[in-house]
C-alpha cells in the first residue's frame, strides 16, 4: 500500500470513528446541536420582536453558523483530556502517525456534527419563525459554509493542543462559545462592537466566512473574504502543527502527559 | 440538633467536595467570564434587534446565569456521590433527608447569588448601565431569592439523576427552557401565550421580573408579590424534589441501580 494511501486511510478511519463516537454522544451529538439551536432562537426571538424581516434575515443566516463554533470549541478544547482519561493520549502521541493527523480529522468530525448543526437550524428557522433564506448564489454560500466548517475545524486543532497542559480545558472552551458568537459577528453586526475588539474579530476566520455567505446571498463576490478565510485557516493549522509538537516534547519531557 | 449538624457541617463539606468549581481554573472561566459574555452577547443583540435596553438584557441574563450553579451543582452532588462510589453509604445512613439534601443546597444558592450578582455588578460597568445605589439591597435580595428558587429545581433535577445518569445533559436542556421561556430576553407579556404560561410556573421568571423593576426604580414593596410568588415556585419545585428523591432513592434500591453507572 502506497505511503499516500495508508495516510488517507487512517484520516478517513479516524474521521469516521469520531463521527460514531459523537453522534452517540448526548453531550456532544445531542446537545451540540440543541444548545446552539436555542440560542439562535432566543436570538431570533429578539429580532422578530420589531417586526424587521431583513434584520431576521440577518440573524437567522448567521444563528445557522453558531452551531459549528459551538461543536468545535466545546469539543475540541477538551479532546486530549479526553484521552488522557481514557488512558489512551500515550498510545496517541507514541504512535507513529503525526499526532497533528490524529487531530484534524478528530477536530473534523465535530466541525461536520456542527454542519449538521447548521441544517437544523436553517429548518428549524423556516419552520418556527418563518425565515426564509434568500440566497443569490446558492453554490458560493455553500462554499463560504464549508469553508466555515473547515477553518473552524482547524481553529478547534489550535485549540486542543494549545489546551494540553490545562487539565480542566472543557471550562475553557464553554467560555469561548459567547465571546466567538459576539466577535464573529454571526448575529451582531462588527460594526456595533467597540473599536478594540475589531482585531479580535478579525483574527477570526468565521468572521470571513460568514461574511462570505453574506455576500452571497446578497449577489456580491465572497472571494475577497473566502482567501482571507482560507489564509487564516492555514495559519492556524500552521501553527497547531508546530505548537502540537512543541508541547508534545515537553510534556513527555516533564512526564505530565497523563496527568490528571 | 443532628439534623442542624447534617444541614449545615453535611451541607459545607459536601460543597468543599466540589473542589473542582472551587479550582481557579474552572471558576474564572464559568462563574465569571461565561455570565458576562452573555450578557454582552444579549445586550449587543439588543441594540443590533432595536429592541429593550442594555438593563433589560443585563438583569435578564445575570439571573439567568444563577441557574447554572443552582442546577448543576445540585445535580453533581448526587452524582459526585455515585462518582466517589459513596452514595450507597449517603442514604443508607438513618439521617433525615430533608437536612442531608438541603443542608447540600445551602452553598449553592450562596454560590449563584454571587454570580448573578456578580454578572449585573460587571455587566453594568461594561455596558454602562447605571443603578441606582439605592437599588441594589433590594435586586442583591431579589437575587438571593431567585437563586434560592433554582435551587429547588436543582434539587428536582438532582432527584431524577438518580435514575439519569447524564446529568450534565439534562441540566444544559433545562437551563435552555430558562432562557426561553422565562422572559430572559423577550419579556413575558411579549411572548406567545403558551410560553408565557410555561414561563409563568417556572423558576426565574418573576425573579427576573422583579429585579427589573428594581433596578428601574421601583420600590421592594412594588415588587414584593413577584418575589413571593417566587418564592413559592421554588419552594414547589423543591418538595417536588424531595418527593422524587425519596421515590427514586426506595425504586432505585428495588432495582439495585443505585450506583449504576
Amino acid at each position: 500500500m502506497s505511503r499516500l494511501r495508508t495516510r488517507v486511510r487512517q484520516l478517513a478511519v479516524c474521521y469516521w470513528l469520531q463521527i460514531k463516537i459523537l453522534l452517540i454522544s448526548p453531550f456532544e451529538g445531542f446537545l451540540g446541536v440543541v444548545f446552539p439551536l436555542m440560542f439562535a432562537t432566543a436570538t431570533l426571538m429578539v429580532y422578530r420582536l420589531n417586526g424587521d424581516a431583513d434584520a431576521l434575515q440577518y440573524a437567522g443566516l448567521g444563528a445557522a453558523v453558531m452551531g459549528i463554533w459551538t461543536s468545535v470549541t466545546v469539543s475540541a478544547s477538551s479532546l486530549l483530556n479526553r484521552e488522557r482519561w481514557s488512558g489512551t493520549l500515550e498510545l496517541l502521541v507514541a504512535a507513529p502517525t503525526p499526532f497533528s493527523l490524529v487531530l484534524i480529522p478528530i477536530t473534523s468530525a465535530m466541525a461536520t456534527v456542527g454542519l449538521y448543526s447548521v441544517l437544523a437550524t436553517i429548518v428549524w428557522n423556516r419552520v418556527v419563525f418563518g425565515v426564509r433564506l434568500q440566497i443569490e448564489s446558492w453554490p458560493l454560500f455553500v462554499l463560504g459554509m464549508l469553508m466555515a466548517t473547515l477553518t473552524i475545524a482547524l481553529f478547534g486543532f489550535l485549540l486542543s493542543v494549545t489546551a494540553i497542559r490545562y487539565r480542566t480545558s472543557w471550562a475553557l472552551g464553554a467560555a469561548l462559545e459567547y465571546p466567538g458568537w459576539l466577535l464573529c459577528g454571526f448575529v451582531v453586526p462588527l460594526g456595533l462592537l467597540p473599536d478594540a475588539l475589531r482585531p479580535l474579530s478579525w483574527a477570526l476566520a468565521p468572521t470571513w466566512a460568514v461574511e462570505a455567505m453574506r455576500a452571497a446571498a446578497s449577489g456580491a463576490s465572497p472571494w475577497a473574504d473566502l482567501a482571507v478565510c482560507l489564509a487564516l485557516g492555514l495559519a492556524y493549522a500552521a501553527l497547531a502543527a508546530y505548537l502540537g509538537v512543541r508541547l508534545v516534547d515537553s510534556a513527555r519531557r516533564n512526564a505530565t502527559l497523563a496527568l490528571t | 440538633m443532628t439534623s442542624a449538624r447534617i444541614f449545615f457541617v453535611g451541607g459545607l463539606m459536601s460543597f468543599r467536595a466540589q473542589f473542582n468549581w472551587l479550582n481557579p481554573w474552572i471558576l474564572i472561566p464559568s462563574l465569571m467570564i461565561e455570565p458576562v459574555a452573555q450578557i454582552l452577547l444579549f445586550a449587543y443583540i439588543g441594540r443590533a434587534a432595536g429592541v429593550g435596553d442594555d438593563r433589560f438584557y443585563l438583569i435578564g441574563n445575570a439571573l439567568n446565569y444563577a441557574a447554572i450553579p443552582c442546577l448543576f451543582a445540585m445535580s453533581s452532588t448526587i452524582s459526585g456521590e455515585r462518582w466517589g462510589q459513596t452514595l450507597g453509604l449517603v442514604l443508607v445512613t438513618p439521617a433525615r433527608r430533608i437536612p442531608l439534601f438541603l443542608g447540600r443546597s445551602l452553598p449553592v444558592i450562596v454560590t449563584g447569588w454571587a454570580v448573578a450578582v456578580f454578572g449585573v455588578a460587571v455587566g453594568s460597568l461594561l455596558l454602562g448601565v447605571s443603578v441606582p445605589a439605592g437599588a441594589w439591597p433590594a435586586i442583591v435580595l431579589a437575587v438571593a431569592i431567585t437563586s434560592l428558587s433554582c435551587t429547588g429545581l436543582g434539587l428536582a433535577m438532582g432527584a431524577v439523576g438518580l435514575r439519569i445518569r447524564d446529568g450534565a445533559t439534562l441540566g444544559n436542556l433545562i437551563f435552555l427552557a430558562l432562557l426561553i421561556f422565562c422572559g430572559t430576553n423577550v419579556a413575558l407579556q411579549d411572548m406567545p401565550g403558551w410560553m408565557a404560561a410555561i414561563g409563568s410556573w417556572l423558576p426565574l421568571s418573576h425573579g427576573i421580573e422583579a429585579a427589573r423593576g428594581l433596578a428601574a426604580g421601583d420600590g421592594l414593596s412594588a415588587v414584593q408579590g413577584l418575589l413571593l410568588h417566587e418564592l413559592g415556585i421554588g419552594a414547589l419545585y423543591a418538595a417536588l424534589g424531595m418527593a422524587v428523591l425519596a421515590w427514586m432513592e426506595r425504586d432505585s434500591r428495588r432495582r439495585a441501580t443505585l450506583e449504576r453507572m
